[in-house]
């Protein structure tokens, strides 16, 4: 048990894959605009993260491995997300359709954020249990809620902050990913 | 060969199967009813999904125009458009101002000159990052057809360093007006078929030496005007659409022919009357 809380935490604070290991910033930038939609993107990005490890992981243990197919993992779990992705989708669209427009493209592009490709495949490299899998994506989809949740605040300080004409919109806003990143590596060599 | 081709393939094809089989079923139980009127009211549209009703496509204005949206914003399928949809809803059509695309420059290559030569990404973005582009006059028309790419309909064609638009293929839908790096190209109504071919803030002076059709802000297109309906604002004339009867008195009145009829050709009034007024000046 304390094996998995640090396996949650770490996936979710330390390891942030959004703000530690670089993965889904197109997400972090595009959907982080508002509070309601960078919510909303983070809560389908956990269902797609921990739908695709609870698919990913017994195809690769069970199909690919005795078959000695390894090297099509790739391949095979891009199919897998998409199929979770394109679920998502019509599920938001007929129950949730504010959200469904508020997400608008970047719904569709979570088939290719390489946060929930990479979480899938760092569970199989590291050699993770079924159980600890699904924990570490839980905590991965819940680290990438809390970095875009963090920069829409962020974000919000800067739409209405006096900045130089130069750095208004993109610059600005990087430099904002930038600060904030680097205070998650405060975290660092806790867990 | 078994092992190594037919087994993956196999197992693909099955995966992508149970995926096909589990995204119809959840389909169908998450079915969105539509509205039956959506699909006449979308044929009626031109489906350039140009973005000209302020709407992300056809598809979207067409849900708006069911969610209760004007039905006359559609301004490439104009009257036509119009008065389908308007009919499909039951409500009145109004009227729907046919519009227009117009370069506010005249700076070609007989008009004004390079400043250097652009070797970079052939585009306007591009070259206008470059010390705001590659011609002498910083609001000039750079030439390299950004428009003319983003263009649905090919009415633009860049010639001597211009674009120039051809009003019959125009369908007003104002995409090049968007990529324009200088914003030199305004959507007007296409009744208006007088207009100031020039962009330049710079004052009389600076226009004047640099660009042989440039606008020196001289106001007597202002005083010669009957209708008030053009002005000299920023060092530019500026025409009021409202006001603007399209008389052609500033036309004839103004003394570096900046200002031009849209329905007399444009190549005429350029390449060959341009010679002689510079042997009168």
């Amino acid at each position: 048990m304390p094996e998995l809380l640090a396996i949650l935490l770490s996936a979710m604070i330390t390891d942030n894959f959004v703000l530690s290991k670089f993965m889904g910033i197109c997400p972090f930038l595009g959907v982080s605009k508002k509070f309601d939609s960078a919510i909303g993107m983070g809560i389908a990005v956990i269902f797609v993260m921990v739908c695709s490890t609870l698919a990913t992981w017994p195809f690769y243990t069970f199909i690919l491995v005795p078959l000695g197919l390894e090297y099509l993992n790739n391949i095979g779990f891009i199919l897998i997300i998409a199929l979770f992705v394109q679920l998502i989708e019509i599920m938001l669209k007929k129950l949730v359709p504010p959200l469904y427009k508020a997400l608008g493209v970047f719904l569709p592009l979570i088939t290719t954020n390489c946060a929930v490709l990479g979480v899938c495949t760092l569970n199989i490299n590291i050699g993770l249990t079924l159980t600890e899998s699904l924990i570490n994506s839980l905590g991965a989809g819940i680290g990438f809620t809390i970095a875009l949740v963090v920069f829409s605040g962020v974000r919000g300080r800067i739409e209405h902050s006096d900045i130089p004409e130069t750095f208004k919109g993109v610059p600005s806003t990087l430099i904002a990913a930038a600060i904030v990143s680097m205070s998650f590596l405060g975290f660092s060599g806790m867990i | 060969m078994f092992e190594t081709i037919i087994i993956p393939a196999l197992i693909f094809a099955g995966v992508g199967l149970l995926a096909g089989v589990l995204l119809t079923i959840f389909s169908k139980i998450f079915a969105v009813e539509t509205d039956e009127r959506f699909e006449p009211i979308n044929d009626a549209l031109p489906q350039a999904n140009c973005g000209a009703c302020g709407y992300a496509g056809c598809s979207d204005y067409a849900n708006a125009v069911l969610a209760g949206a004007e039905v006359n914003k559609c301004i490439p399928g104009g009257k036509k458009s119009a008065d389908a949809i308007a009919e499909i809803m039951g409500v009145a059509a109004g009227e729907v101002e046919s519009m227009v695309a117009f370069v506010r420059c005249d700076g070609s290559a007989g008009n004004t000159e390079a400043k250097y030569s652009f070797d970079g990404t052939q585009s306007c973005a591009a070259a206008n990052r470059f010390y705001n582009g590659s011609e002498v006059c910083k609001f000039s028309c750079l030439g390299f057809g950004d428009c003319a790419k983003a263009c649905p309909e090919d009415a633009i064609t860049v010639k001597d360093r211009l674009a120039r638009i051809d009003r019959a293929k125009c369908i007003g839908c104002g995409i090049c007006s968007k990529v324009c790096p200088d914003h030199l190209i305004v959507i007007k109504p296409r009744k208006n078929h007088v207009d100031v071919a020039c962009s330049s803030c710079a004052g009389g002076k600076e226009t004047r030496s640099i660009c042989k059709a440039g606008c020196i802000a001289c106001k007597i297109c202002e005083k010669k005007c009957p209708n008030d309906a053009i002005h000299v604002i920023d060092n530019v004339a500026r025409i009021d659409y409202e006001k603007c009867t399209s008389c052609g008195i500033c036309v004839a009145a103004c003394p570096r022919k900046v200002i031009r009829d849209c329905n007399q050709p444009m190549a005429e009034v350029k390449t060959e009357a341009e010679p002689e007024k510079k042997t009168e000046e």
